[in-house]
């Protein structure tokens, strides 16, 4: 991250120097500050909600009987997450949420599996197998159905917006599983 | 079958949580304390994210800017001439990982110019539906339980995101 914030930010500028853009480089330093706040405000609102309704599941026990429910398919992919561990509840609940389009219910549960992922984390700071797994699913954006897309190629009168759910489909899910093979290998290289 | 699935998404919060209170009620859990203490974390965790998330906006905004995406844009574009890979769905994959809500703009924009039906659009479509604003989750996941070291996770992603948007061009030219 630190390497890649560095390039960033000195080829923008470099490149601000060179392209006249200095202005606009300027101003949208700033502008990237006001978007973090406004993202910032956004997330409070959903993740206090979220947190809300997960604290309920783990007064009432039901955390632990969903995480036992999905155990054997979340296992899968997270081998060294100990018995029926809240963060298996989160990461299952994040993943639904993915799948059926639920931006906003997605983003604060994964920051929850994250949480609880980092409860299982010995050395706190550094990333855990377990977290990479997550993210990397996360960013590889499994979705069912992309009602965003559709929804605004309906509204430019796309003759059958319906038309790219398939090949969305497919094109997601090999690139979750190309995703994980990459993950995997850098795995293996970084042992 | 769309309809079907949507009329899935918009149910499945509401009974989510309608069971979740009746579960916790079930097993004598005053639900509306439960609810207040969790949600007592909440401006704690964005604390935690806000800086990170503020950190890589700055370097994204800039980015774009000052003409260094445009450069890598074109750049892109030259090397992968032989796959002909419409300019402006190009744009889209550059921008995808980085800004949701400028791909978003980005897209809207795609349509208008080169009509709902081409192949820019087409393609388009396929990448903002099959990729994911990468840098956003990273900012914000990794920020909400401060991780530093990261290892090798970036460059999986990078390598991943490009993989994706390989993928998303051949299976759009398979397609349409």
């Amino acid at each position: 991250m630190n390497v890649l914030w560095l390039i960033m930010i000195s080829v923008s500028i470099v490149f601000a120097i060179f392209t006249g853009n200095l202005e606009a480089f300027t101003k949208s330093i700033f502008d990237g500050a006001k978007s973090a706040v406004e993202i910032s405000l956004f997330l409070l609102g959903i993740v206090s909600v979220w947190m809300g309704i997960t604290r309920i599941l783990e007064d009432s026990g039901l955390i632990y009987r969903i995480a036992h429910l999905f155990k054997p398919i979340i296992s899968r992919l997270f081998k060294n997450i100990p018995g029926d561990h809240p963060s298996i509840t989160a990461i299952t609940l994040n993943v639904l949420a993915n799948l059926f389009g639920l931006g906003n219910a997605a983003t604060p549960l994964g920051i929850k599996a994250m949480q609880e992922l980092d409860v299982l984390n010995e050395d706190k700071g550094t990333i855990t197998p377990e977290m990479m797994t997550f993210i990397v699913i996360n960013t590889a954006s499994i979705q069912l159905i992309p009602f965003s897309v559709i929804g605004i190629l309906a509204g430019y009168g796309h003759r059958n917006p319906a038309a790219v759910v398939l090949p969305i489909l497919i094109a997601t899910a090999i690139s979750t599983m190309t995703a994980l093979l990459v993950l995997a290998a850098f795995r293996k290289i970084f042992k | 079958m769309i309809s079907y699935v949507e009329y899935i998404s918009l149910l499945i919060i509401p009974l989510f949580i309608l069971f979740t209170v009746l579960y916790g009620t079930f097993k004598k859990v005053r639900v509306y304390d439960s609810f207040v203490a969790g949600a007592k974390e909440g401006p704690a965790i964005i604390l935690n994210i806000f800086p990170y998330l503020l950190t890589i906006f700055v370097a994204i905004k800039g980015f774009q800017a000052s003409g260094a995406f445009d450069y890598i844009r074109d750049a892109f574009y030259s090397v992968f001439a032989f796959l002909d890979i419409p300019i402006e769905a190009l744009s889209m994959a550059v921008m995808k990982p980085l800004s949701g809500s400028a791909s978003t703009a980005l897209f809207t924009d795609i349509i208008k110019t080169t009509g709902s039906d081409s192949m820019a659009t087409q393609m388009s479509a396929v990448i903002m539906g099959s990729a994911e604003t990468t840098f956003y989750v990273l900012a914000v996941y990794l920020g909400a339980v401060s991780i530093r070291k990261t290892r090798y996770l970036v460059p999986v992603c990078l390598v991943a995101d490009f993989i994706g948007i390989v993928v998303a061009v051949f299976v759009t030219k398979w397609f349409f």
